[in-house]
């Protein structure tokens, strides 16, 4: 096992672990998806007060939940990087902050087109949302000073840095928002959370959120491999690789 | 069917967050895997021909 | 140790001191900037006095993180900030001296002219020391926390923007706070809460910041 976990620390093998992975994960994403959305859309009964309005849920929560492990993802092979140096960890670093980024937003959209029925306008200055902008924000940090800085290495440790100042931040920036939230409370603003959420709305719930799970795991594991490939190009593997794609 | 669609009146932000979220969705792997094959072939190009293996 | 750190401190305060020119224009900026509010929203001195307490701090805010970009760049620039890392003291304390000795020169300056300010977008009297309070403590944690966008974008020929860019999300707390208690303040409640609140983030930012600095100039110096 140890030894298993050690040579996932080597991009030739990481290399070869995530793109046999691939299929696997490419169908359960898909299966898990197509179930979630039929239970979310068809089966589950609307909601007593939301009508069928409150569906939204069931991208927007798993959206927000991913864009905060997402996070949590990051800034974990962000600490790896400045400890170990892995490029592995470098490669999953990089490879995650553009999907993050990704949930971020849709989660925003998906709050912003819940909000419209339920508040009667698209943006409200609720805590979640700031919060989630926020979010966005550090996001997009991340994804400049990538691109900024011309040497691959110094960028991802530079990123990993800032990935860990935003790790302490987040719950600061939380529990901010949330004071600054109460401390501005607008006339009768409707909650927006589910009003107590029953089991036929939590389980197709939990599955898209498994679904959106997965979906990350699958597609940052390609972004990475991409990362990999970058990174190593001038390496063996990558070269006897190339070599064979070309037979 | 057409209830369905019509998602209790509230089919303008359920359809176009559902909608938005599938574009992403398949976006990202689909442009992942594109960079991916980019990335192969332009490193097969830069080795010299003739050669098969190592 | 407590040598090295007053003597980085004295020697950027008189380096500072002799670029009287460049420490100004933080300053000239939060004046500029507070007079644009009452431009763009009308002199009705009521609408002044409800925001003022936004205005002031998001101009302070601006000011700090304009100002910002010049802290390591000369010592970059002449090769002293590599000399830091090799001297014998650990560099997370000298460069909290070097932040020190910034936030000093260019801080400062900003919370002895708010006074000024706040006359001009008419803050009620009675939040002006709460006004000062809150710059006197939230404004270090700009700096030590801003420090670290700094020495991660010291190296790239156009950081400016990109510093903004990565620091203002981090600001985001400490706005909230300041800004808020100055609020409370002027509405004439407490504003005791927020004030805390932004004592342990200096508090908080003093102890991790300089490390994390540290480890940023270490990886921008390659």
């Amino acid at each position: 096992m140890w030894l298993w976990f050690h040579r996932l620390a080597s991009p030739k093998h990481f290399y070869r672990v995530a793109e046999r992975l691939n299929p696997w994960l490419g169908s359960a994403t898909l299966v898990v998806l197509i179930v979630g959305l039929y239970w979310g859309l068809v089966i589950a009964p609307p909601d007593y007060e939301q009508g069928d309005s409150y569906r939204i849920i069931f991208v927007h929560v798993p959206a927000a939940w991913m864009s905060l492990f997402v996070y949590a993802v990051m800034a974990g092979a962000g600490a790896v990087t400045l400890v170990w140096r892995l490029k592995v960890a470098e490669a999953v670093m990089r490879a995650a902050a553009p999907l993050g980024a990704w949930f971020t937003f849709l989660a925003l959209v998906t709050g912003s087109l819940w909000g419209k029925p339920m508040w009667g306008t698209y943006w409200v200055w609720d805590a979640r949302l700031t919060s989630e902008l926020i979010l966005l924000f550090l996001y997009l940090g991340f994804i400049a000073l990538q691109s900024a800085m011309e040497d691959r290495r110094t960028a991802a440790r530079a990123g990993a840095v800032l990935a860990l100042v935003g790790v302490v931040n987040i719950p600061i920036i939380h529990y901010s928002v949330e004071w600054w939230a109460t401390l501005h409370q607008g006339p009768t603003v409707t909650k927006l959370d589910a009003p107590s959420i029953s089991l036929t709305m939590l389980a197709p719930l939990l599955v898209m959120a498994l679904g959106f799970l997965l979906h990350f795991a699958t597609t940052g594991l390609i972004r990475a491999r991409c990362e990999l490939l970058e990174g190593e190009a001038r390496s063996g593997w990558v070269r006897e690789l190339a070599r064979r794609r070309r037979t | 069917m057409q209830e369905f669609l019509y998602m209790g009146g509230y089919y303008p932000f359920v359809w176009p967050a559902y909608g938005l979220v599938l574009l992403v969705l398949i976006g990202t792997p689909v442009a992942a895997r594109r960079r991916e094959r980019r990335i192969l072939r332009r490193l097969a190009s830069q080795e010299p021909r003739g050669k098969t293996s190592a | 140790m407590v040598r090295a750190f007053a003597a980085i401190l004295g020697r950027d305060l008189v380096l500072a001191l002799r670029r009287r020119g460049e420490l100004g224009n933080p300053l000239v900026f939060f004046v500029v900037v507070v007079t644009l509010f009452p431009l763009a929203l009308g002199p009705a001195q009521e609408t002044l006095a409800r925001i003022a307490p936004g205005i002031l701090w998001v101009a302070a805010l601006l000011a700090a993180t304009l100002a910002m970009e010049a802290l390591f760049r000369s010592d970059f620039e002449d090769g002293s900030l590599e000399q830091l890392l090799l001297s014998p003291h650990p560099p997370a304390l000298l460069l909290l001296a070097k932040v020190a000795a910034h936030w000093l020169a260019t801080g400062l300056p900003l919370i002895l002219i708010s006074p000024l300010l706040a006359l001009f977008v008419n803050l009620p009297g009675q939040a002006l020391p709460v006004l000062v309070a809150t710059l006197a403590l939230g404004t270090p944690t700009l700096s030590l926390v801003g420090a670290i966008g700094v020495a991660l974008t010291v190296g790239l020929r156009r950081g400016g923007l990109l510093l903004a860019l990565l620091v203002l999300p981090l600001y985001v707390p400490v706005l909230i706070f300041a800004a808020g208690a100055v609020d409370n303040a002027a509405a004439g409640l407490s504003a005791a809460g927020p004030i805390y609140f932004l004592a342990a983030l200096l508090v908080l930012a003093v102890t991790l910041a300089p490390p994390a600095t540290a480890a940023s100039v270490r990886i921008s110096l390659g």
